[in-house]
């Protein structure tokens, strides 16, 4: 059968990486299909309520999103910029504060509802060169052999579900964790379930703040994160035991807003001898560097939960071997999963679909062949290395925090203690934290 | 203590299945190396030492005068045997990892130099196809490697190779996509042969590692004057005869990393850019530009250098209002001298 659509590009997405390859310059002459199994969604106006399922945007990644204009849709929408975080033990007085000296901000809460509504605006600016087929799905995918042979095609064939067929010089797989370009494209994925649900929430305060801070405890079962939507609005971001993971989600909501407060305040983790320990190496810090400690302050109470926001997803981890073959890239979570704790899965998305489109304009300026291994390995060897440490850096906290064993605890107490009382280290773990 | 580093190492793609990529640092240094060894010439025993060899490529690109219907002379200007050694390497083009690797990321810097240097002398700049409405002579495009990056880049090309297999691997691979198939034209046929029909029609030529290949080179020279329209550009990239390009582009190429085929080259028709220069001006081209060109093998990638002890680039503009010799006009002393080297150590 003939053969519909001759797309230069295609992306299977399932995420928010919608289309940015498509406002660059060198692409205005490439077209591209975009692979939506969703409906198309766009808001006007949003809703009064706010979805419980909530990105923190780096400032890298808010630039990237103000390149091609989507940033002023999400700010026209919706969005709680924070400058500061607060990271501390429920085992310990340990704590480490991020904070931008100048008034900037350290990141952004967005939505994804918003962030997807943004870029579905945006990519109708480019609708001569990107067509979006809603609500399809892909049923199989023929790969070309890695050098041209007589008779057979040289491109990417793609089956859909409604019988179209597209083929494409590049197909990039943007669709998620369980990224069925990756499995078709048979490229090794290193996953492990971690013992953790999130549970997520639409929370309300008890009064208005400024509420420009994020907050993350980390208790012996996993860390709870509160991230601020609005002067009285929080979202939640809890990673605890599947078992209780499902507890939470079923209590009444009065039981549920206590077990967080309880979850910020309680100190029943704390054992003597860490704290002792803890704060004689902190007057010791403290000796060596008067000024050093940021300040510690206490997080807002929670009064209740939205109705009907609460939900739970399993966690896990998980790392492509291979980020590109012949004529396939992937990107965000189809490349790699990380754990919420760092809040740096949507801005790792953001950075590979940014370091690929780089390799891909230029490729395009040289008049390559866009599907061409020698600059996706470009691609994948600039963003292997840059998420791998990350990776490993999240992995290695998740592990860290998840124990009350004293030995780690007192280990994780001074190193956060030395981080936070010693700029230039807070400096770059701040880099880390923050993309 | 975490092993983070080994776990790291685990989930990225093994180092040995890894294929060259190119990386500008490395290359500068090893540049800078080769460098130092063409200064102290005493390249024998540092290049072993400093382990990169700068490796001239040829493209193995066909003669580009064949012995049918020979433009206006009864003269042959074309090796028949150069026909046959590269016919059995016709199938192998494609592969970007293959024989042809080489030529592939020559790619990386000669179609930049071929796109800045047209970009520079234009006015408009079309977003997203940089050379559109160009007319570009692509001379012995062989499979079609250089002609489809500038048909990619807005150019509509015309590939001509005397060698009909070069020509249907071309064809073919350009089929598949209708871009190219629109921009793009193949034609198995000498520059002799098209000359008639194609008075000065073209806005560009390009004869990339192709002139070191050619009986005739005068001729060759006279007959892109012809097809090109005044203020033309010639695009030229080729191997300069020194006693480095013999070592490394035979000796080592061929012979010892089998990079290139043997029997592709014969170095005595490998010319020096003072020659090529000269044999240009004197038929009525301005050169415009000559850059040395340096294969590092290790990383599969090209750079430019100052040195055109190796491979070399050449930029020449065809004079505006000049009266261009014609095509029956004998060849000149130093052209005839030059081949009567050839013939001595032909077969």
């Amino acid at each position: 059968s003939a053969y519909k659509d001759k797309g230069n590009i295609n992306v299977v997405s399932k995420d928010m990486y919608l289309l940015i390859l498509g406002h660059d310059v060198h692409f205005h002459d490439k077209k591209i299909a975009l692979l939506e199994a969703g409906p198309r969604k766009e808001y006007n106006h949003v809703p009064d309520t706010y979805s419980n399922r909530v990105s923190s945007i780096s400032p890298g990644s808010a630039t990237l999103l103000s390149s091609f204009g989507a940033w002023d849709h999400v700010c026209s929408l919706r969005l709680k910029p924070f400058q500061r975080m607060q990271v501390w033990d429920a085992c310990s007085e340990a704590m480490i504060v991020f904070e931008k000296d100048d008034l900037d901000d350290m990141g952004y809460i967005v939505e994804n509802d918003v962030i997807m509504s943004a870029l579905t605006k945006q990519l109708d600016a480019v609708a001569d060169r990107v067509e979006v087929f809603y609500g399809s799905r892909a049923v199989g995918y023929t790969w070309p052999l890695p050098s041209h042979s007589c008779g057979t095609s040289p491109w990417v064939q793609i089956e859909l579900a409604d019988g179209r067929r597209l083929q494409t010089k590049l197909l990039i797989g943007a669709d998620g964790h369980n990224s069925v370009v990756r499995k078709e494209a048979e490229i090794k994925n290193i996953e492990h379930q971690y013992d953790q649900s999130a549970v997520v929430a639409t929370l309300h305060l008890s009064e208005a703040t400024n509420n420009n801070v994020a907050w993350q405890r980390f208790l012996p079962t996993g860390p709870i994160a509160l991230l601020p939507l609005s002067d009285t609005a929080s979202s939640l971001v809890w990673s605890t035991s599947h078992e209780h993971a499902s507890e939470l989600l079923t209590m009444d909501e009065e039981s549920f807003v206590d077990s967080i407060n309880s979850a910020f305040w309680s100190n029943v983790n704390h054992s003597d001898f860490i704290d002792t320990a803890g704060a004689m190496f902190r007057s010791a810090l403290s000796f060596l560097r008067p000024s050093g400690s940021a300040v510690r302050q206490l997080p807002p109470s929670v009064a209740k939960v939205d109705p009907g926001s609460r939900a739970m997803f399993p966690l896990g981890m998980g790392h492509a071997t291979e980020y590109v073959q012949h004529r396939v890239a992937l990107i965000g979570d189809a490349a790699h999963r990380v754990h919420p704790l760092a809040g740096q899965g949507v801005n790792l998305g953001f950075g590979d679909i940014a370091c690929l489109a780089h390799h891909l304009s230029a490729a395009a300026f040289n008049g390559n062949d866009l599907g061409s291994l020698k600059h996706l390995l470009k691609f994948e060897t600039e963003r292997q290395r840059h998420n791998v440490s990350l990776i490993a850096a999240i992995d290695l906290l998740k592990r860290l925090y998840s124990t009350k064993l004293a030995p780690l605890v007192l280990l994780r107490t001074w190193g956060l203690q030395a981080t936070n009382a010693l700029p230039p280290v807070k400096v770059r773990t701040s880099l880390l934290c923050r993309l | 203590m975490w092993g983070g580093g080994e776990a790291a190492r685990a989930l990225i793609r093994t180092v040995g299945r890894r294929r060259a990529v190119g990386d500008n640092h490395a290359d500068l240094s090893l540049q800078a190396g080769l460098r130092g060894t063409l200064q102290n010439r005493n390249w024998k025993i540092q290049l072993k030492a400093c382990s990169t060899l700068p490796v001239p490529l040829s493209e193995m690109r066909s003669s580009m005068l064949t012995v049918k219907r020979p433009f206006s002379t009864s003269r042959s200007s074309v090796d028949p045997k150069e026909i046959k050694k590269f016919q059995f390497l016709a199938q192998k083009w494609w592969d970007e990892e293959g024989e042809y690797s080489a030529l592939h990321s020559m790619n990386d810097i000669r179609v930049p130099f071929i796109r800045d240097t047209l970009l520079n002398m234009s006015s408009n700049y079309h977003l997203g196809s940089p050379l559109s409405g160009v007319k570009i002579l692509d001379v012995g495009c062989g499979g079609g490697l250089l002609s489809e990056p500038l048909g990619r880049l807005g150019a509509s090309v015309t590939g001509i190779d005397p060698l009909e297999d070069n020509i249907r691997t071309a064809d073919q691979h350009k089929s598949f996509d209708p871009v190219l198939a629109q921009r793009i034209q193949y034609k198995s046929s000498s520059l002799e042969e098209i000359v008639e029909e194609s008075m000065e029609t073209f806005d560009v030529i390009v004869a990339s590692e192709v002139v070191e290949h050619v009986a005739d080179l005068e001729m060759f020279i006279k007959c892109c004057s012809q097809v090109l329209k005044p203020e033309g550009s010639l695009f030229i990239t080729t191997i300069n005869r020194t006693q480095l390009s013999y070592v490394l582009g035979i000796v080592v190429a061929e012979k010892i990393l089998g990079i290139v085929p043997e029997g592709t080259h014969e170095w005595e028709k490998f010319v020096p850019p003072e020659d090529l220069e000269h044999l240009l001006e004197s038929n009525g081209f301005s050169v415009k530009t000559v850059n040395g060109m340096l294969y590092n093998p290790l990383w599969g990638s090209w750079s430019w250098t100052e040195s055109t002890s190796i491979n070399y680039a050449m930029h020449a503009v065809k004079s505006g209002a000049q009266g261009q010799s014609s095509p029956t006009d004998a060849p000149s002393e130093m052209e005839s001298k030059h081949h009567s080297a050839t013939a001595g150590t032909a077969v």
